[in-house]
């Protein structure tokens, strides 16, 4: 079993974060106001399993336009009609061209954010051909990949993290002896040492409810299905669909993260569909398990032990016995 | 861009054992509130992704453009002004060079240090500045101190074994005094940095080949009761078979021990560690010769020291070659050892093996002094070298240009060669992830 997040469609609500907090009784940890956009949780941690990633940038997202007078539409009238309208019998739609620059009023429709990107931001940021200025506020829900190779279970000394019958990867917090491996371990940077406490802890996918028959708490939140649970092959299909979809309809951008079982962590077992590259989002473009290495690894490290013990024992047979007096003790 | 920055709290430069970046615990300290009348402290990151470390509002919205130079600024100052007019806010670190990011838990965001800014060779994105990765919760004393323990007591043992067979009791003596007491030190530090020291015996729940400190952990509880029955036999001159059995055992394991830390430090995702496995159990071994060597030439006659300055010559010689040829791997990571705390630690390293390889010898073999100063020079080499190694690989892990940039080139790499030759291979070693 797994996640599909789909980015496109996620309206930075934070339900998620509330849920999994929630369910999970995971402890406070700040409460900072960072100015990253509408992200104050800033990363996943010991005490935050999902996180919310918000990025503004000044590009077009599909054939939206930003930046768009619709002064002369009568919205009234509009909502007289009710919300049935097929798109064809529709005034305006996201995708209808814009009538030129507005300048004031819409301008700062889609901006978040006070200050910088305002009014003055838009109308200066206009970057592309037709005198349009675009800002596209993605929005990503992150959590735990669940990764196929997973390298905190690889890595951990005591056994505490097992893969479960759902595929899952769950710290046992019984075991945790607070090693810390695990956290420079994990290629994206999930798992985390919990101050105070000194173990590990990250999702767990809600074991819990999973084995209650339940969807974990975050997908169970999500209003918009963003995060979709279900069998990871299923979901695969249906990821690839949305992304074809979204192609179809000018979003070049669009690709899956995480869902090929042939990348460097054996795909995982909670994957994306992006709106721009990984690392806009603060993911590794191409994360490998650090174990794949490990056969190589102690073939080198056995290399240098024989080295060394070679190269001493080398120097002994050079210089030979000694063949001084034995008793001395300091000259 | 140490672990000593400025933090804007009050709460100064870097303790050991304090958790960073935890602002239920800065509360101690007061306030964490970075508002001030002249509007955010610190520097405030960039609003806009930055795309190739090109700022796509054309300089609107963040001050995050790779700036030509940075104004000195002192930390925790520069902050944007209330009212955000676009300027530029008066910090100008780029937040693609990954400068001005705060800690991955916890928004104290730390100030430039007014240091001329290196300009990146490579474009990259990043989240914010934030690293893509966590930082270890390790201690550098603690790490670093239990990596230099371990090569001592290990190179010891063999140093012990070797003059014991050669008639050099002295330095025998010493050795395998020095190795138990190594042993002792490293299994300590290594407890105490555990987040829950009362389940260290929890590292023997498992046998695990996949976990370098599984390994390590089960390779401890064989050496260090074998160094510590040969130093006892050897100073109470009691039951001399066991004693000579012990001796060699520790002999034995000792390189193991020695060049296992280096496999526990690249079996992870931290790009100054892992990229560097194929030097870093030589860079390990030299620096444990090192380290070792100099113990012995400090602790024993100069009639007897013979093979340890040879030793000594040896491990400096291989320890530095193995540095050189870690770096020119590494590529852009490489700047982690030659900048900031991992360099300055390496270049100590470098300055204090070579004198002591000198003195070693030049004068060792005539003046037990010298021998003396010339030992005490190596043991401070190889733990400069573990502590360089240490703070280098942590700050690998703390800029996400070290982990997305050589990520991108292997990518680019794999397009290149049409792909997926690099994928074969794979460990089947869990089941399949989806249930």
């Amino acid at each position: 079993m797994g996640f599909f997040t789909d980015t496109s469609v996620c309206i930075g609500c934070k339900a998620c974060e509330v849920a999994c907090k929630e369910w999970n009784a995971i402890p406070e940890d700040g409460l900072d106001l960072t100015g990253m956009s509408y992200d104050n949780s800033q990363g996943l941690g010991a005490s935050t399993w999902r996180h919310v990633a918000f990025i503004e940038q000044s590009k077009p997202l599909g054939h939206a336009h930003a930046d768009v007078d619709h002064g002369d539409v009568d919205v009234l009238a509009l909502a007289a009609q009710g919300s049935g309208t097929p798109p064809g019998e529709a005034a305006i739609t996201p995708t209808t061209p814009g009538t030129g620059p507005a300048g004031t009023g819409a301008a700062d429709a889609g901006d978040g954010s006070q200050g910088a990107q305002g009014v003055e931001g838009t109308q200066e940021a206009r970057t592309d051909g037709d005198g349009r200025g675009e800002l596209r506020w993605l929005m990503s829900s992150d959590v735990c990949k669940h990764c196929t190779h997973a390298a905190c279970l690889d890595v951990c000394p005591t056994g505490s993290l097992f893969r479960t019958e759902f595929g899952t990867v769950v710290v046992q917090e019984d075991i945790c002896n607070g090693c810390g491996y695990c956290v420079p371990a994990c290629p994206y940077g999930v798992i985390e040492q919990r101050p105070h406490d000194g173990r590990a802890f990250k999702c767990t996918m809600c074991y819990d409810r999973l084995g209650a028959g339940r969807e974990p708490a975050c997908a169970k939140a999500c209003p918009t299905e963003s995060i979709q649970f279900g069998p990871l092959d299923e979901l695969r299909v249906r990821a690839q669909e949305r992304v074809d979809q979204l192609r179809e309809a000018g979003v070049n951008d669009a690709r899956l993260y995480g869902h090929d079982p042939q990348d460097g962590v054996g795909g995982d077992g909670a994957f994306f569909l992006l709106l721009d590259e990984p690392e806009v989002y603060g993911l590794p473009p191409d994360p490998v398990v650090t174990t794949r290495d490990l056969p190589d690894m102690w073939r080198h490290a056995g290399a240098a032990a024989l080295t060394l013990l070679g190269g001493l024992a080398a120097v002994f047979a050079a210089h030979g016995r000694d063949r001084a007096p034995a008793r001395r003790f300091w000259r | 861009m140490s672990g000593g920055e400025q933090r804007g709290n009050g709460s100064g430069a870097y303790k050991p054992g304090e958790t960073y970046g935890n602002p239920a615990e800065e509360r101690e300290y007061g306030s964490v509130a970075d508002v001030t009348k002249e509007g955010l402290r610190g520097v405030r990151p960039g609003r806009a992704a930055l795309v190739g470390g090109q700022d796509l509002t054309d300089g609107h919205g963040d001050g995050s453009r790779a700036a030509p130079q940075e104004t000195e600024t002192a930390p925790g100052a520069g902050a944007g002004p209330g009212t955000d007019t676009g300027a530029e806010h008066g910090h100008g670190s780029g937040t693609a060079r990954g400068k001005g990011r705060g800690r991955h838990r916890g928004g104290r965001r730390r100030g430039p240090r007014g240091e001329q800014p290196v300009v990146p060779e490579a474009e990259f994105t990043s989240y914010y500045g934030r690293p893509v990765l966590n930082q270890p919760a390790w201690q550098p004393l603690n790490i670093a101190g239990y990596f230099f323990l371990g090569g001592l007591g290990g190179a010891g043992s063999v140093l012990a074994a070797g003059a014991g067979l050669t008639g050099r009791p002295v330095m025998a003596r010493a050795l395998k005094t020095s190795s138990a007491v190594a042993v002792v030190g490293s299994a300590a530090a290594l407890i105490h940095d555990l987040g829950r020291p009362g389940r260290f015996v929890n590292m023997l729940r498992v046998f695990k080949p996949t976990s370098p400190m599984s390994v390590g952990s089960w390779l401890l509880a064989a050496y260090g009761p074998a160094s510590g029955v040969a130093a006892l036999c050897e100073l109470s001159g009691r039951m001399p078979r066991l004693g000579r059995a012990a001796t060699a055992g520790g002999a034995l394991l000792g390189p193991a021990v020695a060049a296992y830390t280096a496999v526990l430090a690249a079996d992870t995702a931290v790009p100054g560690w892992h990229d560097a496995y194929r030097e870093l159990p030589f860079v390990f071994v030299g620096s444990a010769a090192t380290a070792a060597s100099g113990m012995a030439l400090a602790m024993s006659p100069t009639a007897e020291n013979g093979p340890a300055r040879s030793a000594a010559l040896a491990g400096t010689a291989l320890e530095n070659a193995a540095v050189k040829a870690m770096e020119r791997r590494l590529g852009l990571v490489a700047e982690v050892y030659r900048d900031g705390t991992g360099g300055r630690w390496m270049r100590a390293a470098e300055t204090l093996s070579a004198a002591g390889a000198a003195g070693a010898a030049l004068l060792a073999g005539r003046s037990r002094l010298a021998a003396g100063v010339s030992g005490l020079a190596l043991l401070a080499a190889s733990a400069c070298t573990r502590l360089g190694i240490f703070h280098g690989g942590l700050e690998s892990s703390k800029d996400p240009k070290y982990t997305v940039v050589p990520q991108r080139e292997r990518l680019r790499r794999r397009e290149q060669d049409g792909g997926g030759a690099d994928q074969a291979g794979r460990r089947g070693q869990d089941g399949a992830g989806d249930g």
